[in-house]
């Protein structure tokens, strides 16, 4: 009897909780839907259509082929059959690797001061510096840096101040350059960076650093065992916001760089379009998402232990 | 009963919105004279719209996927053989329709569609060579200007990425045959275009602009453009390379899956009407292959050195092909090593 009692309401509770369940998995269905529909199933046709032959004319024959994953690494010559490294693609990662490295450490150069600079005004004021920070964003990627070509051009803005100043005697080659990809690069990820930074500096206390100088804790040292290690996560956060993107970067380097030598993301078109090597391009944006995997992985990791260590 | 008279009036209802006659055209972008689709608008009714693409292969893989909605499309001839043998095209024989008498007898019985049972000619032009005369006043008839440029042109050279014309005129310049599969000759055709890039500033398109203010000395480039170009700048001139230049041809083509046939097959006659054609030239700069199109062309074309071409260079025009899917392996493997 006492035992019918209690089974009651223990049925109850369990009816309660399946439904609870049913519900939180129901609510949870549009996502789950979303993240299957637009990045898991993509993602398995990518990886799908890499271990298939190249379709004559594009597209994919649907034969089992090593041949897209072992063309990312070795290839034979063409003119002696031997068999040898990629260098092509190598050096074209190596060039597109280097280049998110170098606009990283531009990014972080002018991008800190800057989020310092508008972290320490007052309230009011840095909500007018952070709105304009976000004032590129309202037009498009492709017109902005069609407007960079105007500024580097032979005649264009720079060239023609510094003429007119005196600075220099004929027009400095600027268009198609190296220095042209990593200016319209650095610009076009600034904000990427000042952000996540600013956020970090406004949480900064400064008591802390008011602390050190009592400590007869110089400028400097103030700066790399204080302020450095509380705003890390932000410069960290900014750097990967910077760095994963500009991996795959695909128009800035084309129409600045004049798209003489090939960024990662202009091979792997190559390869869905003129080349019709669909198979090596899919093996080729895989492992670039390892490589940006790799990156996440290590961001993960150097925050979580700075979390265990606090 | 009421269910009866819904349906009815439903089936009206879709009877009337097929008969509102709609056509898709899926063309190269900046290359569709508004006043041409104004004027079929006005003759026969039927509402037009245009979608742009900026290569073959884009238009090729968005066809081949289905569900794209187009009637016709507009390919260059090397990729017309690809078309109807995927089965993507509807055999709509302009050779049988009224206008087709006008059709340059030249451009008739081509390679690509012999006797013209699918394609209507839309327009056709060159690849060769651009310099601006102020900075290089030799000879601009040949590939040596980005093969082997003269000092004077060094690091102002721009050539367009379009691998299939670059490798042709490369290998031509070798004395070889676009699409051969010739290892000493693409042997040469590699290094020597690895060589050259030392002296290229960019390998970009749509850079009318840079050449119009000078930015951009010489290059790889085409003809109707480079007009365009000479119009804004007077010193711009295009040269027809002796070791063999690129000619091309981009036709009319209904889709095999299009919705709209009879409003396409309309389309196609259309432009086969001289003064219709004329229409086509004057905006994108080429040349149409329509006889007695002349009288309606603006006057600055008629006499155009980019469209004129001279006597003694005709005969070295090439009409590249589809190459053979592993000799276009190769070749990417050579633009790739290029642009490493």
């Amino acid at each position: 009897m006492t035992d019918a009692i209690s089974e009651a309401p223990r049925a109850l509770e369990r009816e309660a909780e399946k439904n609870d369940i049913r519900t939180r998995w129901l609510l949870a269905t549009p996502a789950i839907v979303i993240i299957f529909l637009f990045a898991t199933a993509p993602l398995f046709v990518m990886v799908v259509y890499s271990f298939l032959a190249p379709g004559d004319y594009g597209n994919v024959k649907w034969e089992f082929s090593l041949d897209g994953w072992t063309n990312v690494l070795v290839q034979r010559d063409i003119f002696d059959d031997t068999l040898m490294w990629a260098d092509a693609h190598l050096s074209i990662f190596w060039r597109s690797l280097s280049l998110s490295v170098i606009t990283t450490f531009l990014t972080l150069v002018f991008g800190v001061p800057t989020a310092w600079f508008i972290a320490t005004q007052p309230p009011g004021r840095r909500e007018v510096w952070l709105f304009l920070i976000t004032v590129p964003f309202w037009t498009n990627l492709l017109v902005r840096t069609i407007a960079i070509q105007e500024l580097i051009r032979a005649e264009g803005v720079i060239n023609n101040t510094l003429l007119f100043v005196g600075l220099i005697n004929a027009p400095i080659q600027m268009m198609f350059t190296d220095f042209a990809i990593a200016f319209g690069m650095t610009y076009v990820y600034l904000p990427l960076m000042v952000l996540p930074v600013y956020a970090a500096v406004e949480k900064l206390d400064f008591r802390l650093v008011e602390a050190a100088h009592d400590l007869y804790a110089g400028r400097w040292v103030a700066f790399r065992r204080v302020i450095l290690p509380l705003i890390k996560p932000g410069i960290i956060a900014g750097s990967i916001l910077v760095f994963i993107p500009s991996l795959g970067a695909y128009v800035t380097p084309r129409v600045l760089g004049g798209g003489k030598n090939l960024m990662f993301g202009n091979l792997i078109e190559l390869q869905f379009g003129a080349g019709r090597n669909w198979p090596l391009g899919a093996a080729l944006s895989l492992m670039l998402m390892a490589a940006v995997m790799v990156s996440l992985i290590y961001y993960v990791r150097v925050t979580s232990r700075e979390q265990s260590d606090g | 009963m009421k269910h009866a008279l819904t349906a009815v009036s439903a089936l009206a209802l879709m009877a009337g919105g097929a008969m509102a006659k709609e056509l898709n055209i899926y063309n190269w972008g900046n290359y569709t004279n508004p006043e041409l689709i104004e004027k079929f608008e006005a003759e026969t009714g039927i509402d037009v719209t245009i979608t742009d693409y900026d290569s073959n292969d884009t238009a090729l893989a968005k066809v081949k996927a289905g569900g794209h909605g187009f009637d016709i499309v507009v390919p260059s001839h090397s990729y017309i053989p690809i078309w109807i043998s995927e089965g993507l095209l509807l055999e709509s024989r302009p050779d049988q329709m009224e206008n087709f008498g006008n059709v340059d007898p030249v451009w008739v019985d081509v390679a690509w569609d012999p006797g013209r049972h699918y394609t209507v000619p839309w327009q056709w032009g060159t690849t060769g060579v651009v310099v601006n005369t102020k900075y290089y006043d030799g000879d601009i008839n040949t590939s040596a200007i980005f093969m082997d440029p003269p000092e004077e042109l060094k690091g102002k050279i721009n050539v367009v990425p379009e691998m299939g014309d670059v490798m042709a005129l490369a290998i031509m310049y070798y004395g070889g045959t676009p699409c051969t599969g010739d290892r000493e000759i693409l042997k040469k055709v590699r290094d020597g275009l690895v060589e050259a890039k030392k002296s290229w500033l960019g390998m970009d398109y749509g850079n009318l602009e840079k050449f119009a203010k000078e930015d951009l000395w010489a290059g790889v480039n085409w003809n109707g453009s480079t007009f365009r170009m000479r119009l804004q700048n007077e010193n711009v001139a295009y040269g027809y390379p002796k070791e063999g230049y690129v000619v091309w041809m981009d036709s009319v083509a209904v889709l095999a899956d299009a919705r709209n046939v009879e409003e396409a097959k309309m389309f196609q006659n259309f432009i086969m009407e001289p003064e219709n054609a004329a229409l086509i030239s004057s905006f994108a700069r080429y040349a149409n292959g329509i006889l007695g199109s002349d009288p309606y062309m603006p006057d600055d074309m008629k006499t155009a050195p980019e469209i004129v071409i001279p006597a003694e260079l005709k005969d070295k025009g090439v009409f590249n092909q589809a190459c053979p899917p592993d000799v276009q392996q190769l070749y990417t493997r050579i633009w790739t090593d290029l642009q490493k």
